[in-house]
């Protein structure tokens, strides 16, 4: 089966200093793919390669067959890629719903003149994104249903701002769901949470996924295949268990010399 | 389906509304539907040229329409952008030279003023597109300096407009006179019968404010207007969610300068001519006040804050009004800063009895140095100049009496226990002769001071302004 997404030989480097090197990596329609790695690995520099925050030095990045390389992040978004931010980028002073909403913005047409004459088109299409945007937030169970709906989203607890975010991504209907760190900062029940419901966003949602993880746990329950990345270069790739005993990943993460001491 | 929250589920959470700590009464204002509130609104401009014809008070509902478009229009790049954009007057002179340029004896044109209208916001629009390019690389202060920067290219270029490449395009400093008055269909309305201001102007721009004011308001309930505060919020965010941010700014940009632009025209068509100084910093920040005042980010705000605001200045221009907020301003500041509260009454009560101790031994050393009262004067005035020292030839006592009194507010919030019952009673005596001496003599510059203490006041107690929703900010 084709791959989705494909880099081939990816560098990207900031000066001197190269973030990324060379790096090929494939992810596989329906596939759940970790990429795991020590701080500064490169993991989220992937990710804002791949949405377009930045346009790699070299290489190219193929998605759906076609070269998505220079093209601006709302386009990328619009082909079918979506993020969630490590770093919570929610629109903070707007209502759960609208937050929801806002993301169908790539998918959806009326435009200002349209807007101002209110034409059955344009109601309908509103009355479709927001069919849309309740439906992605019932997702969660009752977690973010009923009166939350019309709550800002700055009154959301940390784990449903992770939530939120994971909903809004979806709403911009992409086949690619990329998840920066989706249980950091969770408690051990939540992060259970997060890995059956990371499963479920493939069976249910029907999403390919690329997920950066540093929870062992989570990495372990969800991914067909683990990636492995230290100073921007591919280490290992392979299953969980191929990984996770790889003497280089050990280094990466722990130092020279640990697999001896054990 | 909005259920209530069951026992033990984030119940602080599901009252986030009402922990906002919003008034009841604005939470029975949010209740009535926008639609009516816009119909109340109207109605009631349109019935006070019914009710008086006088002209200074139509004029003044003309001028607060204005400022009403002005600060809406400034709401969509500001409030809804998030676009500090400080070359927005620049858009409305653009509005108002180019009813001046194309309507009036200038070149001999007299188009049509709703030909007009529909090219001061074509024309308003694109100068819109083209200022908000900044706004791809450029954000907040930046953004702003950029901008500012446009309105002093505006002001360079109609104050020497007058040899703009060998042909007068602007007048220069003496501007472009003998406009064209506002016509529909060919039908012109006069800017005055008999002296007295045309009210007929005010439904004018109320037509125009009415069609300004829904046309946002639905743009604002879109997909776009969704995506104009994802922007505001987070831009990088919203580009990563599929919306094409660079785009939205200049629309946002585009919206503001065309409603700028059409206001503009509307103005020039009833003034006698346009010149560079009207289009001055001090109308920019007048508007800022007021969307500020009002609350960044809420239409409705946008209008109240400019009704506020304009009313409030154009009230202050009388002496005995300013005379009264200036009282009023000083006991709600008192009410605000003594504690406990029965201090107060004290407080004022050894005010009024060390005034008419120092008025009475003014009077004794030299009877010039109080005025008294016309036999005709009333109560409030009598009692005035019966406390307050008020010197025929006040000279430097003036000058000292300001210095001083600014020692002693400084000296009041610093010190403490008795000292500070002590130091307030003769600071509120100089507030008083300071006011009756010096400010109440210049009232130009007093209402601006008296609006200043305005906005202090309104933004302490409602950081957000008076309609603005509570934000908090993305770190």
């Amino acid at each position: 089966m084709a791959a989705l997404l494909e880099l081939r030989g990816v560098s990207m480097a900031f000066g001197g200093l190269t973030c990324v090197d060379r790096l090929d990596l494939h992810v596989d329609e329906g596939e759940i793919v970790s990429v795991i790695g020590p701080n500064g690995a490169g993991k989220t520099t992937l990710f804002n390669l791949v949405t377009g925050v930045y346009e790699p030095t070299e290489g190219d990045i193929v998605f759906e067959g076609e070269s998505i390389k220079g093209l601006s992040p709302h386009k990328i978004t619009q082909r079918g890629i979506a993020r969630t931010f490590q770093m919570l980028r929610l629109f903070l002073n707007m209502s759960v719903r609208e937050n929801v909403m806002a993301a169908a913005f790539g998918h959806t047409k009326a435009g200002v003149l349209r807007s101002m004459l209110r034409t059955p088109g344009m109601r309908r299409e509103e009355r479709e994104i927001r069919e849309l945007a309740e439906k992605r937030l019932a997702f969660f169970g009752d977690r973010l249903m009923g009166y939350r709906w019309d709550q800002p989203a700055y009154s959301l607890s940390y784990a449903n701002r992770r939530r939120l975010e994971i909903a809004r991504a979806t709403a911009t209907n992409p086949r690619l769901l990329l998840l920066d760190e989706p249980a950091a900062g969770m408690n051990p029940k939540e992060t259970q949470e997060i890995t059956e419901l990371i499963a479920q966003l493939r069976t249910e949602g029907g999403y390919t996924i690329l997920v950066i993880e540093h929870d062992m746990h989570v990495v372990e329950g969800i991914s067909d295949r683990v990636v492995a990345l230290d100073h921007g270069v591919k280490i290992a790739e392979g299953t969980f268990e191929q990984v996770a005993t790889n003497p280089r990943v050990v280094e990466a993460y722990l130092g020279t010399g640990a697999m001896e001491r054990k | 389906m909005t259920e209530g929250p069951r026992i033990g589920q984030d119940e602080w959470v599901a009252r986030s509304a009402e922990n906002i700590g919003r008034h009841p009464l604005l939470r029975a204002a949010d209740r009535v539907p926008g639609w009516a509130r816009l119909l109340l609104f109207v109605v009631a401009v349109a019935l006070i040229p019914l009710i008086t014809d006088d002209g200074y008070i139509n004029a003044v509902v003309f001028d607060t329409l204005i400022f009403c478009l002005l600060a809406v229009g400034l709401n969509v790049v500001v409030g809804w952008g998030g676009l500090l954009d400080l070359g927005y007057i620049a858009f409305f002179g653009v509005g108002a030279y180019t009813y001046a340029i194309l309507s009036s004896e200038k070149f001999d044109l007299h188009l049509s003023s709703l030909v007009v209208m529909a090219i001061c916001v074509i024309l308003g629009a694109l100068l819109g597109l083209l200022v908000g390019l900044p706004s791809w690389r450029l954000s907040g202060d930046y953004l702003a300096i950029v901008t500012l920067f446009v309105y002093q290219i505006f002001i360079s270029i109609v104050t020497n407009g007058h040899d703009l490449f060998g042909v007068d395009l602007t007048g220069g400093v003496n501007g472009i006179a003998n406009l064209d008055p506002f016509d529909l269909f060919g039908i012109e309305i006069v800017v005055s019968k008999d002296g007295i201001f045309n009210s007929n102007y005010v439904y004018v721009a109320l037509g125009v404010f009415l069609v300004v004011f829904t046309a946002l308001y639905l743009v604002n309930h879109s997909r776009i207007g969704r995506a104009w505060r994802a922007l505001r919020e987070d831009t990088l965010a919203a580009e990563l969610m599929g919306m094409p941010t660079d785009w939205l700014k200049l629309l946002a940009f585009a919206f503001g300068a065309a409603v700028a632009s059409l206001t503009g025209s509307l103005f020039a068509s009833l003034k006698v001519g346009v010149f560079p100084e009207t289009f001055s910093l001090t109308l920019l920040i007048t508007v800022y006040a007021m969307l500020i005042l009002g609350g960044v980010g809420s239409q409705t705000g946008a209008v109240v804050g400019a009704v506020v605001v304009y009313v409030f200045l154009e009230a202050l221009r009388d002496p005995d009004v300013s005379g009264w907020v200036f009282y009023l301003a000083a006991l709600v500041a008192l009410v605000l800063v003594v504690r406990p509260r029965r201090m107060i009454a004290v407080v004022l009560a050894a005010t009024a009895v060390f005034g008419f101790v120092v008025h009475a031994i003014a009077g004794a050393i030299d009877p010039d140095w109080t005025t008294s009262a016309p036999p005709d004067a009333d109560a409030v005035t009598r009692f005035l100049d019966a406390w307050v020292v008020i010197p025929q030839t006040p000279g430097d006592a003036k000058t000292i009496a300001y210095i001083g009194l600014i020692a002693l507010i400084l000296l009041a919030t610093t010190v403490k226990g008795i000292w500070r019952w002590a130091v307030l009673v003769p600071t509120l005596y100089l507030a008083a002769f300071v006011w009756e001496n010096v400010m109440s003599q210049q009232p130009d510059v007093t209402r601006f001071v008296l609006l200043g203490a305005l906005l202090v006041g309104v933004m302490v107690t409602r950081p957000s302004g008076i309609l603005g929703e509570r934000r908090v900010e993305v770190v």
